[in-house]
């Protein structure tokens, strides 16, 4: 009995522990707001709106993306942190900035870290990233929220 | 004493499990659809006509991938594998680039050495599949056409092969 006791809490330490590791591989380490704090803030009838860029792939955006935002070209290509450099370089280094992708699982996304990267080494202080955990499509079509198609 | 921070620890690892569970996804796929896979005519990157509609009679796995996209590059070596191994049986792999450029498609699938025709996708098409909006998106066709299966995001190769034999077993089309 007692080494059953000492199996199982092994293999709750173990499950545990891997828990903690996917988190940890999930998370980033970047400021992130959920799909619906964004849709909150866009839809608030008072208060300043963040500026919305998009770092994914232009197919994706074409197909679908949030209202108003921005398409500035995949943060993990050269081109699109050169756009994001240049579309930044006017804007005051408080301005509130959301950056989304949503072309891969969370965890896989090549493009937010770099884009993230860049705004914080120009100096802007409130740069948040949507988390979108599947996809664009999956956690933020599919809710049904705001929608624009096309260039 | 001992009990009660045993059965503390069973919970929270339950707890913990439940709470990192992977997240759903709506568009995580299914299974036995049979609608009618939409049919498109593009010259892949070789330069050579690719319709859909030419493969009846085959089963069909039509992959949407890009070449930036982490999960993509671990299922593609399978279907390489896969086209080698149930070609001859009547598969057919099919892959579309849902890259901006080019050049990078044309790249990955040297690299890749991909033994399939590969075609640039559009938004146009992604929209006659309701929407590629997430990488990878992977579908199943029957030999009549049919969208029997698809998958969102990577995907075991064992579920695949267990797919693709079991369309592969029905009746071909005379």
């Amino acid at each position: 009995m007692r080494s059953l006791h000492r199996f199982l809490s092994l293999v709750a330490l173990a499950l545990i522990g891997t828990c903690v590791l996917r988190a940890r591989a999930a998370d980033f380490s970047l400021p992130t707001l959920t799909p619906e704090e964004l849709v909150k803030a866009l839809q608030a009838p008072k208060g300043p709106k963040p500026l919305l860029f998009q770092v994914g792939s232009h197919m994706l955006y074409v197909q679908a993306h949030i209202p108003g935002s921005e398409y500035l070209g995949a943060g993990s290509t050269e081109v699109g942190i050169r756009n994001l450099r240049q579309r930044a370089q006017r804007l005051p280094k408080n301005a509130a900035i959301v950056l989304y992708c949503g072309c891969c699982p969370w965890s896989h996304c090549p493009n937010l870290n770099p884009a993230y990267d860049a705004l914080r080494q120009m100096g802007f202080t409130k740069v948040k990233v949507l988390y979108l955990a599947n996809n664009f499509g999956a956690d933020w079509v599919d809710k049904g929220y705001p929608l624009a198609k096309g260039e | 004493m001992k009990k009660s921070l045993f059965l503390l620890v069973v919970v929270a690892a339950l707890l913990a499990w439940l709470a990192l569970r992977r997240p759903s996804a709506p568009r995580a796929g299914g299974v036995g659809e049979l609608r009618p896979a939409p049919d498109f005519s593009l010259t892949d990157l070789a330069g050579r006509k690719l319709r859909l509609s030419d493969y009846r009679g085959q089963v069909v796995l039509l992959d949407f991938w890009a070449s930036w996209c982490d999960p993509c590059k671990r299922e593609i070596p399978h279907f390489v594998e896969m086209q080698n191994r149930y070609g001859p049986q009547g598969l057919q792999v099919v892959g579309i680039s849902m890259d901006d450029d080019e050049k990078l498609a044309r790249e990955f699938q040297e690299q890749f050495k991909m033994n399939y025709p590969v075609a640039m996708g559009s938004a146009q098409l992604a929209n006659q599949y309701g929407g590629i909006l997430g990488l990878p998106i992977t579908y199943l066709i029957d030999r009549q056409g049919r969208i029997a299966a698809w998958h969102v995001g990577a995907t075991e190769a064992e579920v695949f092969e267990a797919e693709i034999r079991k369309l592969l077993a029905s009746t071909p089309v005379p």
